[in-house]
Order: C-alpha cells, then sequence, then structure tokens
C-alpha cells in the first residue's frame, strides 16, 4: 500500500513587480497546472488555496477566491495560512484528502502581490502580537534576523562574505536558465560586493526581494493518474510540517527571545534539521539519495544553513559545498536549481507550492538547460514564521 | 512641556530592581519547573513536561550575558517602529544576547554609541536602560545593551 500521491501538473505565474491581484496570478498558475495535467478544473474534485494576508480580505480565504475566479464549479474547498509554510500545509491538506478517499484529483494554489520595501506587520496597536512587537520595540526586520545568523556563521564556523556571494553567483546563474524566475542575470561576486549594505553584514544582492507570483500543482491519487495513463508519474512520497521541540535555543522570526533552558535541556539539532529528519523518515529515504533540493534562500547564508539542516554535510560545512561547486547545476548535489528565492524574489504564499513545481519538472526530465541529468528524488525545505516546518520529498 | 517617561511595553523591564541591581529584564519563572519566560509568560507555563501546579512569578532577569550574534539596521524599519521620517535614519546597532543564568537569547539594541565593530561574538555585555525614541508628550523608555567596561 502506497502513501504516495501523484503529481499530474504543476504550473506557475511569472514572478516579477506585476502590480495586478494576487487571484489573476493564482487562476494563470492553476489553469497551466491544469492543462499541464491535461485536466479540466470541472474534473477536480477539491481545491486547497495557500493565503495571502497582505492583498486585502480576499486574500485570508484563498481556496474560494481561486475557486470564483476558474468558475464556480461546487468543488470541496480548503483554505490555509502559515506565513513561508503555507504551500507546504496546502499540499499537506490535499495529500491528505487523496488518501483519505476523499477527493482523487485535488487543486492547490498559491500566490501574493507583494508590497514594496520590508515586510510589516498588519497596523494597529498589537503589543500582544510578538511580530507587531518586534517592530515596535527593536524595528527588528526581517533582514535583521537573517544578518545575526549570517555573523553568527561567520564566527562560529568561519563562513566569509565571499562565501555568501557564491550563492547568489550560483542561484542567479540557474535563475538565468528559469523562464519563471523574476531575476534572470547573471550576477558576480563583485556586484554582491558592490551593494549596499542592509544589515552588516549582509547587502542588498544577499537578501531575497518580494515579488508577485502564484503556482499550482495537481495532485491526484495514483489510482487516477494510471487511469489517466500515467504509469510512472511524479510522486510525493513525504509531506513534514513539525513544530519545534521545547526549549528552542536558537532564535527564530519573530522572536524576541528563545526559550530558558533552565527547566529542560536542549536537544539535539534545530528545529530547521527536525523538519527535514521527518521527511526523510516519511519518505524512507535519506541525503544520500538526492538528486537536487530546492531550499528556502530568504539570505545567502540561510543556504549555507540549509546544507546542513538537510544533511549534505557536516554542521558548518556548508561553506566548503558552494566553494567546490558541489550545490551548483553540475554539481555532485544541486541546490535551488530553479535559481531558488534569489532569482525569484519571495511570494510567500506561492513559494513552497513553486518549490515543489521545480521538483517535478526534474523528475521529469523536463527542466531544459536547467536539468539536472537523471534526477531521482528530491527534497524541498523552508520554514513559516512562529514555528511552522515545511518540507516535501518527491520521487520517480 | 515635560515629556512622561513611559516604558515601551509595560512590565518588561525595571529601573529599580528589588534586589537592589538597578535596571533589569523583567520574566516570569514557573514555580513548578523553573522555566523562565521572557518576554513574560503569566497565563501558562510552556514547558511541555511541566508537572503543572505552578505559579508564574515574576523574576528578574541576569544581568549579563554574552553576544550571540550583533548586526545593525541600515534603513529605517516600517512601522509599528516609531522614527521621524523628516530626520535622516540612524542606524542603530542590535544584539542578540545569551544571558547567563537563563540560558536565553534575548534580542535588544545597543546602548548609543554601541557600534557593530565594537562587538564579536562572545563579548560580554550588561543590560541598561535606554530610551527608544521620544513624541511630544512621551520619552519611550526600553533596555538595550553595551559591552562591560566597554565601549558605549
Ligand atoms: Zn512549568
Amino acid at each position: 500500500m502506497s502513501a504516495d500521491v501523484a503529481v499530474l501538473g504543476a504550473g506557475m505565474h511569472p514572478w516579477g513587480k506585476w502590480g495586478r491581484s494576487f487571484v489573476e496570478y493564482g487562476r494563470t498558475a492553476a489553469r497551466a497546472a491544469l492543462a499541464d495535467a491535461g485536466l479540466d478544473w470541472t474534473d477536480v474534485g477539491s481545491i486547497v488555496g495557500a493565503d495571502t494576508v497582505r492583498s486585502g480580505y480576499p486574500g485570508y480565504v484563498a481556496g474560494a477566491t481561486f475557486a470564483r475566479a476558474l468558475g464556480w464549479q461546487g468543488a470541496r474547498v480548503t483554505s490555509v495560512y502559515a506565513a513561508c509554510a503555507s504551500g507546504a500545509q496546502a499540499i499537506g491538506a490535499a495529500r491528505a484528502q487523496i488518501l483519505a478517499g476523499l477527493a482523487d484529483v485535488v487543486l492547490v494554489v498559491g500566490a501574493d502581490a507583494a508590497p514594496k520595501g520590508f515586510f510589516a506587520p498588519a497596523g494597529g496597536e498589537r503589543p500582544d502580537d510578538p511580530d507587531w512587537l518586534r517592530f515596535r520595540v527593536l524595528g527588528a526586520t526581517n533582514p535583521a534576523y537573517f544578518a545575526l545568523y549570517a555573523r553568527r556563521r561567520m564566527a562560529v564556523h568561519g563562513d566569509t562574505l565571499e562565501d555568501f556571494a557564491q550563492v547568489k553567483v550560483k542561484n542567479a546563474a540557474a535563475g538565468r536558465l528559469n523562464p519563471h524566475a523574476r531575476y534572470r542575470k547573471a550576477v558576480t561576486a563583485q556586484e554582491v560586493a558592490a551593494s549596499a549594505v542592509v544589515a552588516d553584514p549582509l547587502r542588498l544582492l544577499d537578501i531575497c526581494a518580494t515579488s508577485d507570483g502564484g503556482a499550482a500543482l495537481v495532485l491526484t491519487s495514483m489510482d487516477f493518474a494510471r487511469s489517466r495513463g500515467v504509469a510512472d508519474p511524479v510522486r510525493i512520497r513525504a509531506v513534514s510540517t513539525v513544530t519545534p521541540a521545547y526549549p528552542r535555543t536558537v532564535l527564530d522570526l519573530p522572536d524576541i527571545a528563545t526559550d530558558s533552558t533552565t527547566a529542560a535541556d536542549p536537544v539535539a539539532g534545530s528545529f530547521r534539521s527536525s523538519i527535514a529528519r521527518a521527511a526523510y523518515e516519511e519518505a524512507g529515504l535519506g541525503p544520500r539519495d538526492l538528486s537536487l533540493a530546492e531550499v528556502y534562500d530568504l539570505s545567502t547564508a540561510l543556504e549555507l544553513e540549509w546544507y546542513e539542516d538537510i544533511g549534505l554535510c557536516a554542521e558548518g560545512e556548508g561553506a566548503k559545498l558552494v566553494r567546490e561547486g558541489a550545490t551548483a547545476l553540475g554539481g555532485r548535489i544541486p541546490v535551488n536549481t530553479s535559481g531558488g528565492l534569489a532569482s525569484f524574489g519571495e511570494a510567500v504564499p506561492a513559494q513552497a507550492i513553486a518549490q515543489v513545481c521545480e521538483l517535478t519538472w526534474q523528475l521529469r526530465g523536463t527542466a531544459g538547460e536547467r536539468q539536472v541529468p537523471g534526477a531521482r528524488a528530491g527534497i524541498t525545505a523552508n520554514q513559516g514564521l512562529f514555528g511552522h516546518g515545511s518540507a516535501v520529498v518527491a520521487v520517480r | 512641556m515635560a515629556r512622561t517617561r513611559t516604558p515601551v511595553v509595560s512590565g518588561w523591564f525595571t529601573e529599580n530592581a528589588a534586589d537592589g541591581g538597578g535596571f533589569r529584564l523583567l520574566g516570569t519563572r514557573c514555580s513548578a519547573c523553573t522555566a523562565v519566560f521572557f518576554p513574560r509568560e503569566d497565563a501558562y507555563c510552556r514547558n511541555p513536561r511541566c508537572p503543572g501546579g505552578g505559579e508564574l512569578a515574576e523574576v528578574p532577569l541576569s544581568p549579563r550575558g554574552r553576544v550571540w550574534s550583533y548586526t545593525d539596521g541600515r534603513y529605517r524599519p516600517p512601522a509599528p517602529y516609531v522614527s521621524d521620517p523628516a530626520e535622516p535614519w540612524e542606524p542603530y546597532t542590535l544584539l542578540a544576547v545569551e544571558l547567563e543564568a537563563e540560558g536565553m537569547v534575548v534580542l535588544g539594541q545597543g546602548a548609543p554609541g554601541v557600534e557593530v565593530a565594537d562587538l564579536a561574538v562572545g563579548t560580554e555585555v550588561e543590560v541598561v536602560g535606554g530610551v527608544l525614541g521620544e513624541d511630544a508628550e512621551t520619552t519611550w523608555v526600553t533596555w538595550q545593551f553595551k559591552p562591560v567596561g566597554g565601549a558605549g
């Protein structure tokens, strides 16, 4: 008995700053995924929307908003929100419905229309919301947290600014080959070094932008895929949506402090590593089985941390991998073959879905110039505000 | 007109600790399991293995700790951070400090004059009172960190 679900379709609206409604991006991505699957919208029994919180009231109930834009046809609807992990939650909800026999065909859609500049919390006086407090009391933007991690890596592991820049160079080289990416030109280490410091030690080109974009997947039961003549579809084998373990000792967005260690000793390993571990356990494979990975490179330095967290190398050795070219296209274990957030910019509810789109194209062997030869297995990893883990393992 | 000195968040610190120690961050401590919380948790203990039945009592936190990491803010943060858009933006230093006794890492701005160049991971710092900003009626008081016996 397989717990796999099939990925029959993947689609995107290109990332950019288009100045239109997130609904339009989501609808375009959904129709692209349906066309890719060879299915009609009326074949879909359930739609799961990953919510945006920036596009006004309709964004909070994205599932029905997308269903309305595609044309009401009575499908079951689900809407989920977990910040950056919203897309993985949407995939997880879709998979559960398929495995429970509640639906054969589920459409998963996420889209965002991002604001200019720093992400900011919702307005009003809200002193009981940690996300509001970190801005009010500390002015601690997201890049400030990324910079704290980067500086700590430099102190603890000896990473250098040049190492961080190499991540950008690598991801820009892959993004240049991706028609869905927002930034499609090569970047040099000199250009990274010449960009303005946003939060010491990180520069503008070390930090991902915020973008408009949309991504969608058509997920089905394995039986349904076979009935459509797709004998060997890309399969989702694991969806990890774990929470941290107490006491959480690594500072994370949007927290002002970590847990104390007065009542309990810290557990071994980080929250991020537990996200990947749960995915590997569920999938019955490990980092050595991977052909590629898509990780959440909110900053260049954070990508290096993910290498360690998903088990591509030991703690502290992330920079060595990028120096050796192991994670570049053509390397031993390419990471962010899509170009990553460095080339896309973050469209929050779409991003984790977009990661799985890239795995799908790679595992099908249709990723064009970005193709990882003979790709058989991949993982996506990501983390949503407040403690939402997110990882997906897909295989062929 | 005299401004009122007001904590930016009430109950998170005191300028006159009960033990005579001056400015201290305030947390809460669970009497059943010894877990300490900052920002203060008054309603429930968040240790999943707490035996329960305890009380959460206010407790002053360690006056000193060591730098876990640090950065600065080169651009004006969005609201609700309060700054005068008519004035040029003055970058501030942001520290993550591991408190000695609690083993928790707490974020705070650097005291005036504390620069990134003055800091290293592991530097010993102390918590001090400072001013976050002022508006017409209020001087907003907050906590800040500065190296022990050093810069700032
Ligand atoms: Zn307790």
